[in-house]
């Protein structure tokens, strides 16, 4: 019985999780700036790859552990690398689409002239 | 305070050690050991800044509550973000807010920023001292204190703890 619940819990999360998977990548297709793109693919990534991970370990219980430090670790580090290649691409003049307010630029801008 | 550094830089690397191992054999854990303290002694200074004083019970218990917090804001940011993604019209509007924070640790102040990133909308673009730069994908507010409330919301009462 509680065989079968997990599994049955696994296949749901792995689906869940693809179903993600296939959203971001499909957002990283449709958005229109390299901002709203990493927007789109770190969210849905992040939360695809951890249904994925858990999934895998609901059907195999003896990887548990090992697949929860899995999601944890990917929990603290995807969001900090699109962070990076956002603000990288930020100060490289990279520009972002149709902003309605833009505080970073005035700022980056009295860095430069300080500098 | 080196000792405490080092010692909860170990006390981390061990557990995370045991649990990956996933045993408790004499050999594994002797080994495991001998690894984090050697790791540590070039890592501790850079990982954390107050040592033990993360393993405060409160600040624990923080933690754990964050957790749960986080969880349920992943998933309504995916659902969220699904819907802008498959409707036809694409809706945006996108701008850079700045927002405060009272933050001190920076252990803390990457754990908010990664929650930023991954809650409705919102991205961490860059960190200045107590400033960040926030990519909001639908900006509803350009005032710094409140696009700092509907941004931040919970998370900053749950990380902050102790000081």
């Amino acid at each position: 019985m509680l065989s079968t619940i997990l599994t049955y819990t696994g296949y749901v999360l792995l689906v869940i999780g693809c179903f993600f998977l296939v959203v971001s990548s499909l957002g990283i297709l449709r958005m229109p700036d390299l901002y709203n793109r990493l927007q789109a693919g770190t969210k849905a990534s992040t939360l695809g790859a951890m249904c994925t991970i858990m999934g895998v370990g609901f059907l195999h219980p003896e990887w548990w552990v090992k697949c929860f430090l899995l999601t944890l670790f990917i929990l603290m580090t995807n969001p900090l690398s699109s962070s990076v290649l956002a603000r990288a691409s930020l100060r490289s003049g990279v520009k972002p689409y149709k902003l309605v307010v833009d505080e970073c630029e005035e700022y980056y801008r009295k860095e430069k002239e300080e500098n | 305070m080196k000792i405490s550094r080092l010692f909860f830089t170990v006390l981390f690397l061990f557990a995370i050690w045991v649990l990956l191992t996933g045993s408790l054999r004499y050999d594994e854990l002797i080994t495991g050991l001998f690894v984090a303290v050697v790791v540590s002694l070039f890592t501790g200074p850079l990982f954390t800044r107050r040592g033990i004083y993360h393993l405060h019970p409160k600040r624990i218990w923080g933690k754990v509550v964050y957790l749960f917090v986080f969880m349920i804001e992943l998933v309504k940011a995916n659902v969220d973000v699904a819907k802008r993604v498959l409707s036809p019209s694409l809706p945006l509007n996108p701008g850079i807010v700045r927002v405060k924070t009272k933050l001190k640790e920076d252990m803390d102040k990457l754990w908010l920023a990664n929650s930023i990133t991954l809650t409705p909308g919102t991205m961490t673009l860059d960190i200045k001292g107590d400033e960040l730069f926030i990519h909001w994908i639908d900006v509803k507010t350009s005032d710094v204190e409140e696009a700092g409330e509907v941004i931040k919301g919970a998370f900053e009462r749950h990380l902050g703890g102790v000081q």
